[in-house]
């Protein structure tokens, strides 16, 4: 049995003595899309940026493939082929579309001196101009990332998380913002980016019919806790999580 | 529209020197070498979005390790050389704060840098002959053709500054000139995306100051004499002023900021007395309706609909 693509053993963080995350342990098998919801303040961006190396966790421990990676910087986990979305957009507003796509695959190609000395689009550019056409942005390429509307922006940054080809990617909110026709369609393209370049994902998202559509499994917290883990009509089901934050 | 701008810009320099005084061709000279530093702090702060407060302060290494090494026989490509390196890896090491702090407590980290640059350059007299400066430096020779009258002097300047210009636009249209833009605007979303931020933030320093040894490099046999009170937090503040006035993050606003710095106030020296109030309230006005320069002051000119 090969080990999960991503495993965390009770993972703890806490700011001056308040428990943002109190012991989570949980793991992500190859392929597989984990839903991660639970109320605000449940603890899920914390648990993001202490696997993703933004913020050290307290105590506990996290391992991609088996390897612990407690401690590396994000960069370093980036290219070992870790992509992510923050909660809030981050895209690079003074650079157009295309750049900010090339931006998010160069430093995964040669070393430091080769991207010094070679060309300016790093041998990326058909590669950008393909996942621009994926995430139907052709229209916007030579646009400055700043000028687009919102929704565009968060398909962009979305696109940026893969365009190194990631392993498993963690998504916080994509949904957020985005209106209900694009959201269709970025469903569809990380479905597809599931499916062909079986790649792992975990999503934070507040958008339940996008959550229970989209995922395999769906992971609840609650209070910094690990409050239910199943599919998601288990988790729909489960009395715990309706009290806690599904209601009625 | 572009290249004819280039172009014109190319021949005026080239054809200022003709006609003008020694004085006017120093200061066209002194644009050059003052040009050059302000793209390395361009560099710096405008691409990287790192504030240094010591640019003057590795235009002082720079002269200094020219002024030394010229005195005592060697050649001007040695002190190139030597200035680079030394400036690169001072510069790199002053990195190193900007790793911890940024925006203003990175202004007080570079100031205090500049500040100990000037003391070490008043008070080791051993080395730099502190108050007394260094004199009879020589203008060099290149295969034969001397650089000693100022024309001649000027269009090495010249040449220096058109190099260190198609080196930094070949850098800044490079990935890194991309990574350089990420880090400043977002150095948290960078590094996400496997931009190595540190080692960009020392390299942006470090090319920086590199080119801020080499302004002092060309300094030095201009002025053919330096004091450590060229070198002080004044000159570090000037360089900012030009990055700053002619358009932070714009390859041609050192440039343009250089020629105000250095030639405004010789145009307003008909006010006699005033005319560094004169120059002040110039400045003053400029930033106060345009914080983007001269660059972003023409940019919103030529299309003032969409803003």
């Amino acid at each position: 049995m090969t080990a999960p693509v991503l495993e965390v053993r009770d993972l703890k963080k806490s700011f001056g003595g308040i428990g943002a995350v109190n012991g989570v342990s949980f793991e992500v098998r190859a392929g597989e899309i984990l839903g991660l919801i639970g109320p605000n303040g449940s603890g899920k961006s914390t648990l993001f940026n202490c696997i993703l190396g933004q913020l050290a966790p307290s105590s506990g421990e996290v391992r991609i493939d088996g390897r612990p990676i407690t401690g590396m910087r994000p960069c370093d986990l980036n290219r070992l082929g870790i992509g992510r979305t923050f909660q809030l957009l981050q895209v690079f507003p003074q650079l157009t579309v295309r750049e900010n796509l090339i931006l998010a695959g160069q430093e995964h190609r040669g070393s430091m001196w080769s991207r010094l000395l070679g060309r300016r689009d790093a041998g990326l550019g058909a590669a950008a101009d393909r996942m621009i056409e994926f995430f139907r942005l052709a229209a916007l390429a030579a646009e400055k990332a700043g000028s687009l509307s919102y929704g565009q922006q968060k398909l962009l940054d979305v696109a940026m998380a893969f365009m190194a080809g990631p392993r498993l990617v963690l998504l916080d909110e994509p949904a957020g913002g985005v209106n209900p026709t694009m959201l269709a369609g970025l469903r569809e393209r990380l479905r597809e980016i599931n499916a062909v370049d079986r790649a792992t994902f975990v999503v934070i998202e507040h958008n339940m019919e996008f959550v229970m559509s989209l995922c395999t499994r769906v992971m609840v917290m609650a209070e910094g806790k690990l409050l239910a883990m199943g599919t998601p009509a288990e988790v729909r089901a489960n009395p715990a999580v309706i009290e806690a934050y599904l209601g009625h | 529209m572009r290249p004819i701008l280039l172009f014109v810009g190319v021949a005026l320099l080239i054809a200022a020197p003709f006609g003008l005084k020694p004085y006017g061709i120093y200061l066209l000279s002194l644009w050059a070498v003052m040009t050059i530093a302000a793209i390395g702090l361009n560099l710096t702060l405008g691409y990287a979005g790192q504030i240094s407060l010591a640019q003057g302060a590795f235009v002082g290494i720079g002269a200094y390790t020219a002024a030394l090494l010229t005195t005592q026989g060697w050649p001007l490509a040695a002190a190139f050389a030597a200035a680079t390196l030394i400036c690169f890896a001072v510069g790199w090491l002053l990195g190193y704060p900007a790793l911890r702090v940024a925006h203003h407590y990175l202004a007080f980290v570079t100031l205090s840098f500049a500040t100990l640059v000037f003391l070490v350059l008043r008070n080791e007299e051993w080395l730099t002959r502190g108050v007394y400066g260094i004199t009879g430096i020589p203008r060099p020779a290149l295969l034969g053709w001397s650089t000693r009258a100022p024309l001649d002097f000027y269009f090495f300047c010249l040449g220096v500054l058109t190099l260190v210009s198609l080196v930094t636009w070949r850098l800044i249209r490079s990935p890194w000139g991309r990574a350089f833009t990420a880090l400043r605007e977002n150095p948290m979303r960078a590094s996400s995306l496997g931009v190595d931020t540190r080692r960009y933030t020392l390299m942006a320093f470090a090319i920086g100051s590199a080119l801020g040894g080499v302004g002092g490099v060309l300094y030095a046999p201009l002025v053919q004499f330096i004091e450590p009170g060229a070198f002080a937090l004044g000159l570090s503040l000037n360089l900012l002023l030009m990055v700053i006035v002619g358009g932070t993050g714009r390859f041609f606003g050192p440039f343009l900021g250089a020629a105000i710095s250095v030639l405004l106030p010789e145009w307003l020296r008909f006010g006699e007395g005033l005319y560094l109030i004169g120059y002040a309230v110039c400045v003053v006005v400029l930033l106060a309706f345009c914080p983007a320069g001269l660059l972003g002051l023409a940019e919103r000119l030529r299309r003032p609909a969409s803003s």
